[in-house]
């Protein structure tokens, strides 16, 4: 499992090298000089050599893209053109908003789609079946604004059980210190803030959730209905096994495989794609600090938003390919 | 000789849903296993000797199977009335199977030793200590040598020889007094055939397992079985001693059987096959099952259905009218009376 992992870990380093390049060269796809863009029509041309400059864009485009994997590699993003302060430390907030999310929304996913997709398969044909594969062809086709909007109305406005928007309570700010709010409570033992935070967290993750649960629970019933056909089934239920862990032990763990797959693109596609959600409950997540840098032509910050995206997507696949190993003994023998 | 019944089946049907109605893949088997003996179940593909098996392990998939008739007797007691929660105190405890292929009947993502270990804690309360112990205990009652090392490993490791081994090792893991062995060594080549074979034979000597084994191959039945049936389009057409079967079989499709099968009775001939091949169930010929295959077939065969004849005091019983002369039994052939 070791010398797996490790040539896993060694065949990403190409796969980052060409994100790094791809990223780098956003900035070079601007047609025409990316400062005058960047600044506008009106700029001083003062200020646009200044741009110039600072961007590094006067010197030749392999000096400029060494010094930026050479700063990437102390972990220096570079600096935002909107607030002057330093990426990395800018961006980690609405990244672990946006992973906060993004984890309860998997989380909820996950428990629900396979759980469902398990019991369908199990009772195949029977009333659960039928409803939960409705359920889930609604869930796939469900227009995610339109669900928020339909949540809020439902849940804030008409119920007043859970908060519209945001992350917190105005009137009572969490403290943030790793600004995953949902452990920040926890560690400063204020399980008031825990639930306030938990409450805001529901609604955008159920919506967030919902897409991918419903791809989730169908993909767990057709490869369950499947493997509950093989041959070791049937001899672990000659055994004398019970169905519940003919089932849940030795039919889920052949099942899940195909699964991760899904699960994996999933979270990658939620991490991206957040930025919908994000905007219908004011989630102050990455996907709204993109949006913005977009609307302020701050391309340091699109590009490090960009790369991080992108790697984040590059771990999770090499999670899945590790998980793949964990649950497949044949894996590792037959590359 | 006569000797205890352990499982006795009587009228056995079975059949499967297929669009609007109930089709027979069993229909009207009776016949018994004697404690401590080999039983040989022989037939073409299609004949119903898996089905037959699975339902004395409770194991007919349904939907689209069910159990129309018949009882399942284990030791005097019916299963066939047997709640999923009763039925499984019998299977792998009292009642075993193996399978025919041992590449797919284990699970890939487990280990040997897992899957061992699970089927003796099923049954049993062992410490985990003792549950290793057993689990080598059986590997090398199954003439696997390097029994620790297995257990540590998964199925793809293992060969196919080796993989059967396993099987059995798990089936006999609660010393059960039945075991039934479905092909057990129709997808293995031929020198670990006859292992398996010898395999099973000791495992019957030394535990006194009864077991049921079905095969295609009457050269598997005349070395190791006692005595065997012979089914066509699920039914019984002959059963009774293996020697006596063998030497004179009087069921023209037993015959053919035996002829289809090279060097059995000394002589090379050119091999034989029978023409046509075994109704589907749900389309099934009146009168005769055997008669549109049958070059002994005559008028009333295509009319009515023959019962089994009893042709000798040994529960010898063939069910084709050509052996009328003998006392007419009904269904219920080789039951003690
Ligand atoms: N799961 C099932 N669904 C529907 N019909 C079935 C099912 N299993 C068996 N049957 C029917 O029962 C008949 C007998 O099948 P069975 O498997 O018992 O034959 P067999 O004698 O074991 O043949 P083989 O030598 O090929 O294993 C088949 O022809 C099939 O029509
Ligand atoms: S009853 Fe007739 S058709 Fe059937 S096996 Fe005997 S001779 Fe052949
Ligand atoms: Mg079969």
């Amino acid at each position: 499992m070791l010398t797996y992992t490790a040539r896993r870990l060694l065949s990403l380093i190409p796969v980052l090298f060409g994100m790094t390049l791809v990223v780098f060269a956003i900035i070079h796809a601007i047609p025409g000089d990316p400062a005058q863009v960047i600044l506008g029509q009106r700029a001083t041309k003062e200020a646009i050599e200044t741009l110039t400059r600072e961007l590094g864009l006067d010197r030749p485009w392999y000096i400029q893209y060494f010094d930026y994997i050479k700063s990437l590699f102390t972990g220096d993003l570079g600096t935002s053109l909107r607030t002057r302060g330093p990426i990395n430390q800018e961006i980690w907030p609405y990244l672990a908003a946006t992973l906060e999310l993004t984890g309860a929304a998997m989380f909820i996913a996950v428990l629900i789609g396979v759980n469902a997709g398990i019991i369908s398969a199990w009772y195949s044909n029977s009333w659960f079946d039928y409803t939960a594969m409705i359920l889930a062809l609604i869930g796939v086709s469900m227009p995610i604004f339109w669900l928020g909007l339909m949540e809020q109305w439902a849940f804030s406005i008409q119920l007043g059980w859970l908060p519209t928007t945001g992350r917190e309570d105005v009137r009572d700010p969490i403290t943030a210190i790793t600004n995953l709010y949902l452990v920040d409570t926890l560690i400063q033992g204020r399980p008031d803030q825990f639930i306030t935070a938990l409450k805001h967290l529901i609604l955008p993750s159920v919506a967030l959730a919902t897409i991918p649960m419903a791809i989730i629970a169908r993909m767990t019933r057709s490869t369950m209905l499947e493997v509950m056909k093989a041959d070791y089934i049937r001899t672990a239920r000659a055994k004398g096994l019970g169905m519940f862990w003919v089932v849940y032990k030795h039919s889920l763990k052949n099942a899940i495989i195909p699964v991760l797959t899904v699960i994996g693109l999933q979270t990658g596609l939620l991490l991206g794609g957040a930025i919908l959600t994000e905007t219908i409950f004011g989630w102050p997540g990455i996907g709204r600090y993109l949006y913005d840098a977009i609307g302020y032509r701050d391309y340091p910050v699109i590009q490090s938003g960009i790369l991080i995206i992108a790697a984040i997507f590059v771990f999770i696949n090499l999670i899945v390919d590790l998980l793949y190993a964990l649950v497949d003994p044949r894996i590792k023998y037959n590359q | 000789m006569d000797s205890q019944s352990i499982l006795q089946i009587n009228d056995l049907k079975v059949s499967f849903y297929s669009g609007e109605r109930y089709i027979p893949a069993v229909d009207g088997i009776t016949f018994e296993l004697k404690d401590g003996e080999i039983l040989g179940i022989v037939g073409e593909s299609g004949s119903g000797k898996s089905v037959t098996s699975l339902a004395a392990m409770g194991l007919i998939p349904s939907p689209p199977g069910k159990v129309e008739e018949g009882c399942i007797l284990f030791e005097g007691k019916d299963l066939t009335t047997l709640r999923e929660k009763e039925w499984r105190k019998v299977r792998g405890n009292q009642i075993s199977m193996i399978f025919q292929e041992p590449m797919t009947s284990l699970n890939p993502l487990f280990t040997i030793g897992n899957q061992l270990a699970e089927a003796i804690a099923l049954h049993t309360k062992q410490s985990k200590a003792e549950g290793v112990k057993r689990c080598t205990e059986l590997l090398r009652l199954v003439g696997i040598p390097r029994a620790e090392g297995i257990l540590q490993e998964y199925p793809h490791q293992l060969s196919g020889g080796m993989r059967q081994r396993v099987m059995i090792a798990m089936a006999m893991a609660c010393n059960p007094r039945v075991l039934i062995a479905d092909e057990p060594t129709t997808a293995l080549d031929v020198t670990i055939q006859a292992q398996i074979l010898s395999l099973m034979k000791d495992l019957n000597r030394k535990t006194h397992t009864s077991i049921i084994l079905i095969t295609h191959d009457l050269g598997i039945v005349a070395e190791i079985c006692d005595r065997v049936i012979v089914m066509y389009a699920g039914q019984i057409v002959e059963q009774g001693d293996v020697r006596t079967i063998l030497k004179t079989p009087k069921h023209p499709y037993t015959e053919g059987l035996l002829r289809s099968v090279p060097d059995l009775r000394g002589k090379r001939e050119r091999l034989y096959s029978i023409p046509g091949n075994v109704p589907a169930p749900g389309s099934i010929p009146k009168g005769c099952r055997f008669a549109p295959r049958c070059d002994s077939a005559f008028g009333k065969c295509h009319e009515a259905a023959p019962p089994i004849y009893k042709t000798g005091s040994d529960g010898h019983g063939v069910r084709c009218f050509l052996h009328k002369v003998g006392e007419e039994s009904g269904e219920h052939v080789g039951l003690p009376s």
